[in-house]
């Protein structure tokens, strides 16, 4: 089946079966691997991409439902200057990541969050992240990104402080 | 002395010879080019050893040769390089070198290794770069080299006048590279990078989703592959039908895969070639795949475990150690304890699942994989295929996590068994039910345990007798208890006794093998013994350590483990980072309501001396909340990079509470009843202690790694913790086990 997707503000062309999760169109045909493949049943948040800004796991999302509403990934969260979302810079600043595999996935749901709620408290950070595995345990820097992306902090000397 | 101490402070040169001995690591002869080859005559780049690459533009890579899995070794080692060399963070690139141990020297990232192995070696590169870019500029200038010094990638003379390491990069390729002993090193009181806190190189692609992962990887024409196994381990195929998989959309091939009879090399099993993921996923299910299961269907974790309760008690298992005469010494204990612990086998869940690509195309495997020891895959392919090792070519790739599944190359040899059929490159990516059914798992085990203490609270008897699991007659990694594990050797009257459960299960090293869970059950017992005598149990256990300042290797067992253990453990190290990590902790000083309280253990592996205090809260209806959790950290002189180091223990701290608080798999029929986190749930955010605090106490020792060493005391801290808090002592894995209500 032959599908026009809007991804990161491009329409893109598909041609694939109507039950592909939205995950492997991005990844297989659309050359976007920064969504990852981490269980395929919607517990890990690895494939957290954003639809019409609402954080969505890809892999529980056949094509055929995505329609006109606009698909946004890891790739397109940074503005088109390249000028990194909040978030992102936070990440970077803080060095969050350990392996890195959940990181587009906790990045996403992170700015969905920031958009609902700019100044989310430790109880807001939690439950808006509970749904996004890292492996590598890296939590404590995931709240302080946040935070930091908010503007609820500084970052100093930077790394977990 | 036949062999210097791991745990004694050594010179550059021992320590050189020693890391060398221990394997990974190599001799600067090897990969130091000579004078005449300094120079890649073909870019014009100064290149005078494997790892640094100077281009008449300045620009300066260095290469990486460890893989990257989310240590942190990418960006820490070549901090070593860069701060002898003298160029400034932001101007440095990184390269992920492919694997060829001849051109780099070892190549493996397992065991905490990477830092210790390389950590000399590497200071040594950048600082010899360093020189013969300064004698370049000394030679240009007519003045003696010692008028200058390096800065910021400029040599700079006493004059004041300069050069760019760019403008000298001509001069400096003509020149030898001097020998080590004519090298400076820069000191650490003059360090500038080594210390800080350095964000990993890979940052900027990680936030933005780059491709940098083996899953990731995509070749013009690549097709994908699933792989299917028999549920119980080993499983062969009987028949499949091929036929009509091969007529479904996408389906290029599917053909069976005969396996080579290794449960942890290549299994059988059923590949089928799809034009995508998403095609090769779908195909498989409507597999139909008739297989003889083998006899491994008649072992299940339970029926072990029964086994063993019934076998307890009765002699029959190998005695590891035995001192003295600990049955007499229990008869006359004024108190005595009697305990079972237990703990699951569980699995890595590296959140990138296995995979690899493989391309075999002009007589060579090209493969390229997220492995972390890359010289076991390409000896599999070459003993499995028949692939001669000079035909065989890996490029390393990022991995989602290692925990020391990556060790294991059972996923890189079916990509490569399956490309040798195929006329394409092509991408194997286990699903995660794949991944948590065919783990190479941490072996569990069952401990029983009897202590007793004299009527002044010490110890004075120690038994313990392990039941383990091995797989083809050996313990599976890190399932061996050694006789030289803490306890053992430092009570008069102890006995080790381990009795193994012979299985046909694929079983692998997990962070921090045997230590992960035997740190667990000696510090819960000693706490158990530390009540029953009436003593505060940091004291008993400074009591427990004694006086002397080391601890000679006794007769431990030839399993690796083993060897570890055996090493001659520095006393007074572990004595000073407990009362470090004791004191930041202020342990002794606070009160604690009931429902609260704070617990400690200590432990040493891979080279590093860790001790650390967990404060929980325990809620009426038994849910735990770690409050605090305090680290004191001995891992030598020098921290790398500070940031990589605090979240490496932090890690440590989350997963191993992770591992407390839910993971558990069954195992019925061989084969494992877990499939996903659904069933098999891991430590999310909700659960993550608010305040980690990592203390590091900074010794004379080499500096060693971080990957593994803190995870192992954080589990009986807890849980000792727990105790201090409800009185409710925690002697199964997972905490679901065991019920911490109280009134």
């Amino acid at each position: 089946m032959k599908y026009t997707l809007n991804v990161n503000g491009q329409s893109r062309s598909v041609d694939v079966a109507s039950d592909t999760p939205l995950l492997w169109v991005l990844r297989d045909s659309l050359d976007l691997v920064g969504t990852k493949y981490g269980c395929g049943v919607g517990m890990c948040g690895a494939c957290t991409i954003h639809l019409n800004g609402v954080p969505t796991r890809a892999c529980m999302t056949p094509v055929s439902t995505v329609g006109k509403m606009k698909v946004t990934t890891i790739e397109g969260l940074a503005a088109a200057s390249g000028k990194l979302h909040p978030v992102q810079q936070a990440w970077s600043d803080l060095d969050v990541a350990q392996c890195g595999y959940c990181q587009a996935g906790q990045i996403m749901t992170a700015a969905a969050l920031l958009k609902d709620n700019p100044k989310p408290n430790d109880e807001d950070i939690d439950g808006a992240m509970a749904g996004n595995l890292c492996r590598c345990a890296t939590y404590m820097r995931i709240r302080a990104g946040i935070k930091l992306a908010a503007g609820l902090t500084t970052a100093g000397k930077g790394g977990a402080q | 002395m036949s062999s210097p101490s791991l745990a004694q402070p050594v010179g550059r040169r021992d320590f050189l010879k020693l890391t060398g001995l221990a394997g990974g690591g190599f001799a600067l002869a090897f990969y130091i080019r000579s004078g005449g080859e300094a120079a890649a005559a073909e870019t014009g780049d100064f290149s005078p050893n494997a790892f640094v690459r100077i281009a008449r533009t300045g620009a300066v890579t260095i290469v990486s040769k460890q893989p990257e899995m989310g240590q942190g070794v990418k960006t820490s080692l070549p901090m070593i390089i860069a701060e002898q060399l003298e160029v400034p963070w932001k101007d440095i690139a990184i390269e992920q070198g492919d694997f060829d141990e001849k051109k780099y020297g070892g190549q493996s990232a397992g065991g905490s290794q990477s830092t210790p192995s390389n950590y000399d070696n590497f200071h040594v590169l950048g600082a010899t770069v360093r020189t013969m870019l300064v004698e370049a500029a000394a030679q240009t200038w007519g003045v003696p080299a010692s008028e200058c010094r390096a800065e910021k990638a400029t040599v700079i003379h006493t004059s004041g006048k300069s050069l760019k390491y760019g403008q000298l990069v001509a001069k400096a390729a003509t020149l030898p590279v001097p020998a080590k002993d004519a090298v400076t090193l820069k000191q650490p009181k003059d360090f500038t990078l080594l210390g800080t806190r350095i964000s990993q190189f890979d940052t900027p692609k990680i936030v933005t989703g780059k491709a940098l992962f083996g899953i990731d990887v995509k070749l013009p024409g690549m097709l994908y592959a699933i792989y299917e196994k028999c549920p119980a381990f080993g499983g062969k195929v009987v028949s499949a039908n091929l036929n009509e998989i091969k007529a479904l959309p996408g389906v290029r091939d599917a053909f069976i895969l005969e396996g080579n009879g290794k449960v942890k090399e290549l299994v059988p099993g059923v590949a089928i070639i799809a034009d995508s993921t998403w095609s090769a996923f779908s195909a498989r299910k409507q597999l139909k795949i008739t297989w003889d299961e083998g006899t491994v269907v008649n072992e299940s974790w339970e029926s072990f475990l029964k086994q063993a309760k019934e076998k307890s008690t009765q002699p029959g298992g190998k005695t590891l150690r035995k001192d003295g005469d600990p049955d007499a010494a229990l008869a006359s204990a004024a108190k005595t304890v009697e305990a079972q612990y237990s703990y699951p086998f569980i699995s890595h869940a590296n959140l990138e699942p296995q995979n690899t690509t493989a391309h075999w195309h002009d007589g060579i495997m090209e493969i390229w994989s997220p492995t972390q020891i890359p010289s076991i895959g390409t000896g599999m392919v070459n003993r499995v295929l028949g692939i001669a090792p000079e035909k065989i070519k890996l490029h390393l790739n990022r991995a989602g996590g290692g925990f020391g599944r990556r060790i294991g190359a059972d996923y890189l040899i079916e990509a490569a068994a399956i490309a040798q059929k195929v006329n394409a490159p092509v991408k194997l990516t286990w699903s995660r039910e794949d991944d948590m059914r065919h783990d190479q798992y941490r072996p569990g085990g069952i401990h029983f345990l009897k202590g007793g203490v004299d009527a002044k609270g010490k110890v004075v008897a120690w038994k313990n007798h392990c039941f383990t699991f091995g797989e083809g007659g050996s313990p599976g990694s890190g399932g061996s208890l050694s006789g030289d594990e803490f306890p053992g050797r430092w009570i008069a009257n102890y006995q080790a006794d381990q009795t193994m459960f012979d299985t046909g299960w694929p079983m692998g090293p997990w962070r921090a093998p045997g230590s992960c869970v035997f740190a667990w059950v000696m510090h819960s017992f000693i706490d158990e013994l530390a009540h029953a005598g009436g003593r505060d149990p940091l004291e008993l256990r400074l009591e427990l350590l004694g006086e002397k300042d080391d601890m000679p290797a006794g007769n431990a067992g030839a399993t690796t483990k083993g060897k570890q253990a055996a090493a001659s453990y520095n006393v007074a190290r572990m004595r000073n980072v407990l009362k470090f990590a004791a004191e930041k902790a202020g342990w002794g000083k606070k009160k604690f309501a009931k429902g609260s309280g704070a617990g400690i253990a200590f432990h040493f592996s891979h080279r590093g001396f860790f001790a650390q205090v967990a404060e929980v809260t325990v809620s009426k209806d038994g849910q735990l909340k770690v409050d605090r959790f305090v680290t004191g950290v001995d891992i030598g002189a020098q921290v790398v990079n500070l940031s990589g180091a605090e979240n490496q223990v932090e890690g440590s701290v989350i997963d191993a509470l992770g591992v407390l608080m839910y993971q558990e798999l069954n195992i019925e029929r061989g084969r494992t009843v877990q499939s996903n986190f659904n069933d098999y749930p891991m430590i999310r955010i909700t659960d993550a202690p608010t305040k980690i605090e990592t203390h590091f106490l900074k010794t004379a020792f080499p500096t060693t790694g971080l990957g593994e060493p803190a995870l192992p005391p954080v589990a009986p801290a807890i849980c000792n913790a727990i105790f201090a808090a409800t009185g409710k002592r925690v002697r199964q894995f997972p905490l679901s086990r065991t019920d911490l209500r109280w009134t």
